[in-house]
C-alpha cells in the first residue's frame, strides 16, 4: 500500500466521523426546533380547518370536525380588508421610515469624532430596551392630559386642543389654510416603529460603511465628484445589497408585529392590524379555529408579498 | 479678494453636509435619549407635581421621592406592586433560556460551520425560516397545547418557547464566529490525537468565548423583553408574571399612579441597558459579523 492510499483511507474515515459528529451535534437543536416550531406550525394549519373552541379543546382529536367554516368566517368579515390595508400601510410606512432614518444616522456617524462610541451605543437603546417600557413611556409622553408633548405643543406651537395621538382615528392638519385629513393613531404607531427599529438598520449599514474600501471614493474626489455625487454613484450602490436584505427582514417582522400596536393602542383608532385580530379571536372570542385561520391567512399574504418582491428583484437583476 | 475660494458646488455641499451631520447627530441623540430621561425623571417625582406642571423637564429637586420605587417593588401583600417577585421570575426565565440555548446552539453552530454532514444546507435554511416565521402563527397551537396539558401559568412552557425562538439567532451569531477561527489550529489538535469533541472543548470554545458571551447576552435580552408569549401563557397567574407582562398589565389599570409605573419601567429597563452598554461592541460585532462582506 502506498503512502497516498493510506492517507486517502484515513481522510475518508475522518470525514465519515465528522459527518456523524455533525449530525450528533445538530440533533438537540433540530429536536427543539421541530418540536416547538415546525410541529405547531403544521398543527396550526390543521386547526384552521377544524371547528375548535377553547372550552372543548380537551375533547377535540387531531382530525375531528374538519370544516371550512373558519375561513368562511374570516373572509366574510367586513373589516378584514380594512385591517389588511392597515397592516400593509403600517408595514410599508414603518419599514421605509426605519431604513431612511437608519441610513441617515449611519452616514452621519461614518467618520470618527469625539464621543462617537457613546453616540453609537445611545442610538441602539430604543432597540434593546424592553418594548413594554418604551411603549409605556411613549403613551405617557403623548398623553393628552399630562403628557409633555401636548403641553409643549400648546405652549410653543399654539395648539388649541391637545392631540389624542393614540386614540384618535382621524385628525386634520391645517397647512396653508387647507385641512388635510390624517390617520393620527396609525401615523403615531408608524413613527414609533421607525424610532424603535432604525437602530437595527443603522447597525448593519454602519458595519457595511466601515468595511468599504476608501480608494474608490478617493479616486472620485480627485476626479471632482462632490459629496452628493459620491454618495449617489459610489456609496449607495455598495449599500444596496444590505439595504435590500434589511427591507425584507423589516417587512417580515413588521407585518407580523403584535406587541408594539397592542401595547400602544390595543388595536383601536384605526390601527387594527391582522395580528391583533388573531389575538382577539383567540383570547376574547375564544375561537381557536378562526384564530388559526386568520393567522394562516396572515402568513399566506406575507409569503405572496415576499415572493413577489424576490421575483421583482431577480427580474431586475437579470436584465441589468 | 480674488484669493477667496469660489463657492463651487463641491464647497457648498461640503459645508451643507458638515452642518447637516451635526444636526442629525444632535437630533437623534435627543430623540433616543429624551424618552429615557423622561422615564427616569417621572419616576422620582410625586404624582401631584406631574399633574400641576406637566410641561417641566426638570423635577423639583427639593421634592424628589423614591417612594415610587418602594411601592413598585414591595410585595402585593404589603400594598405594593410586587415587582421584586416579577423581577425574580424574569431573571429565572431569562437565565435558564440562556444556559439551555447556549448548550444547544454551541454544538449546533460548530456542526454547521465546520463539519460536512448530510442535510447541512437544508438545516441552515430551516433555521432561517424559523427566525422569520410569524410568532403569532406558532402561538395558537402552543396555547392550545399548554391549555390541554394544563401547563398554562407554568414558566417551563415559556422557557421552551424562548429557547426555540433564540436558538436560530444564537447559531447564526456563533457560526459566524467559528468560521473566523483558522481551521489549521483545529487540525493541529486533531493531528496531536484529540478527537472532535476534545477539539471543540479545548480549542474552539475558548477561542470563541467573546462570541459566546455576546450571544448569551442577546438571548437574555430577548427573553427578558418578550411579551406576547408571556401574555398568552401567564396572564391568569399574577405570581408567575414576568416583569414585562407585569408592567403591561398594571399600566392598563387606573388606580396606580403613573409615576409608580415609571419607576417600574426604570426597574425593568435598567438591567438591560446596563448590560448592553457593558457589552455593546461585542454585541454589535456578533450580530453584524458577515454583513460587512456585502
Amino acid at each position: 500500500m502506498t503512502r497516498t492510499e493510506e492517507r486517502g483511507v484515513r481522510r475518508r474515515t475522518l470525514a465519515q466521523r465528522d459527518a456523524r459528529s455533525g449530525l450528533l451535534l445538530i440533533t438537540p437543536t433540530l429536536v427543539i426546533v421541530v418540536a416547538v416550531v415546525l410541529v405547531p406550525l403544521v398543527w396550526s394549519v390543521l386547526i384552521a380547518f377544524q371547528r375548535v373552541r377553547l372550552i372543548g379543546i380537551g375533547r377535540t382529536g387531531l382530525f375531528d370536525n374538519l370544516t371550512l367554516a373558519n375561513f368562511v368566517r374570516v373572509f366574510g368579515s367586513d373589516t378584514l380588508w380594512d385591517s389588511l390595508v392597515t397592516t400593509i400601510t403600517y408595514t410599508a410606512g414603518s419599514t421605509l421610515l426605519a431604513v431612511v432614518l437608519g441610513v441617515s444616522v449611519a452616514l452621519a456617524l461614518r467618520r470618527p469624532f469625539f464621543g462617537r462610541g457613546f453616540v453609537r451605543a445611545a442610538m441602539l437603546i430604543p432597540y434593546v430596551a424592553p418594548v413594554v417600557a418604551v411603549t409605556f413611556v411613549w403613551k405617557v409622553l403623548l398623553n393628552p392630559e399630562f403628557g409633555i408633548v401636548n403641553s409643549w405643543g400648546r405652549r410653543l406651537f399654539g395648539w388649541d386642543d391637545p392631540v389624542a395621538f393614540l386614540s384618535q382615528a382621524r385628525g386634520e392638519i391645517s397647512l396653508f389654510g387647507l385641512d388635510i385629513p390624517v390617520p393620527t393613531a396609525l401615523l403615531t404607531v408608524i413613527v414609533f416603529e421607525g424610532w424603535r427599529y432604525f437602530p437595527f438598520v443603522f447597525l448593519f449599514v454602519l458595519a457595511r460603511l466601515q468595511a468599504m474600501p476608501a480608494e474608490l471614493e478617493e479616486a472620485a474626489t480627485i476626479d471632482g465628484a462632490t459629496p452628493s455625487q459620491r454618495f449617489r454613484h459610489i456609496v449607495l450602490p455598495q449599500l444596496m445589497p444590505i439595504i435590500a436584505v434589511l427591507v425584507v427582514l423589516r417587512t417580515i417582522w413588521t407585518f407580523n408585529e403584535f406587541d408594539d400596536i397592542f401595547l400602544l393602542t390595543g388595536g383601536a383608532a384605526g390601527t387594527e392590524v391582522v395580528s391583533i385580530r388573531v389575538y382577539e379571536l383567540l383570547t376574547v372570542q375564544r375561537n381557536v379555529g378562526a384564530a388559526a385561520a386568520q393567522s394562516v391567512f396572515l402568513a399566506a399574504v406575507l409569503a405572496v408579498l415576499l415572493g413577489l418582491y424576490l421575483w421583482l428583484l431577480r427580474r431586475r437583476g437579470g436584465t441589468t | 479678494m480674488s484669493t477667496r475660494r469660489p463657492w463651487t458646488r463641491d464647497r457648498v455641499e461640503r459645508v451643507v453636509f458638515g452642518v447637516l451631520r451635526r444636526v442629525v447627530i444632535a437630533g437623534f441623540l435627543l430623540a433616543t435619549l429624551v424618552p429615557f430621561y423622561y422615564m427616569i425623571m417621572l419616576s422620582v417625582r410625586p404624582i401631584e407635581d406631574l399633574l400641576l406642571r406637566p410641561d417641566s423637564l426638570l423635577p423639583d429637586l427639593g421634592a424628589l421621592t423614591f417612594a415610587t420605587y418602594e411601592e413598585v417593588l414591595r410585595p402585593v401583600t404589603d400594598g405594593g406592586q410586587g415587582f421584586l417577585t416579577l423581577l425574580g421570575n424574569s431573571a429565572v426565565v431569562a437565565s435558564v433560556s440562556v444556559v439551555v440555548a447556549l448548550a444547544v446552539a454551541i454544538p449546533g453552530a460548530y456542526a454547521v460551520s465546520r463539519l460536512r454532514f448530510f442535510g447541512r444546507r437544508q438545516i441552515s435554511a430551516l433555521f432561517l425560516m424559523v427566525y422569520l416565521f410569524p410568532a403569532i402563527v406558532i402561538a395558537i397551537p402552543l396555547f392550545v397545547l399548554l391549555t390541554k396539558l394544563q401547563l398554562r401559568g407554568s414558566l417551563v412552557g415559556l422557557v421552551l418557547v424562548y429557547i426555540a425562538q433564540t436558538v436560530p439567532v444564537a447559531i447564526y451569531m456563533l457560526k459566524n464566529y467559528f468560521e473566523t477561527i483558522p481551521e489549521s489550529i483545529e487540525e493541529a489538535g486533531l493531528v496531536d490525537g484529540l478527537n472532535r469533541m476534545a477539539v471543540i472543548r479545548r480549542i474552539s470554545l475558548p477561542l470563541a468565548l467573546p462570541s459566546v458571551v455576546a450571544t448569551g447576552i442577546f438571548v437574555f435580552m430577548i427573553a427578558w423583553n418578550e411579551f406576547l408569549f408571556a401574555l398568552l401563557f401567564l396572564v391568569e397567574r399574577r405570581d408567575r408574571w414576568t416583569v414585562s407582562l407585569g408592567l403591561a398589565q398594571l399600566s392598563g389599570t387606573v388606580e396606580i399612579p403613573t409615576t409608580v409605573l415609571m419607576a417600574g419601567s426604570v426597574v425593568i429597563t435598567l438591567p438591560i441597558v446596563v448590560l448592553f452598554f457593558l457589552t455593546e461592541r461585542l454585541l454589535s460585532e456578533g450580530l453584524t459579523a458577515g454583513a460587512d462582506k456585502g
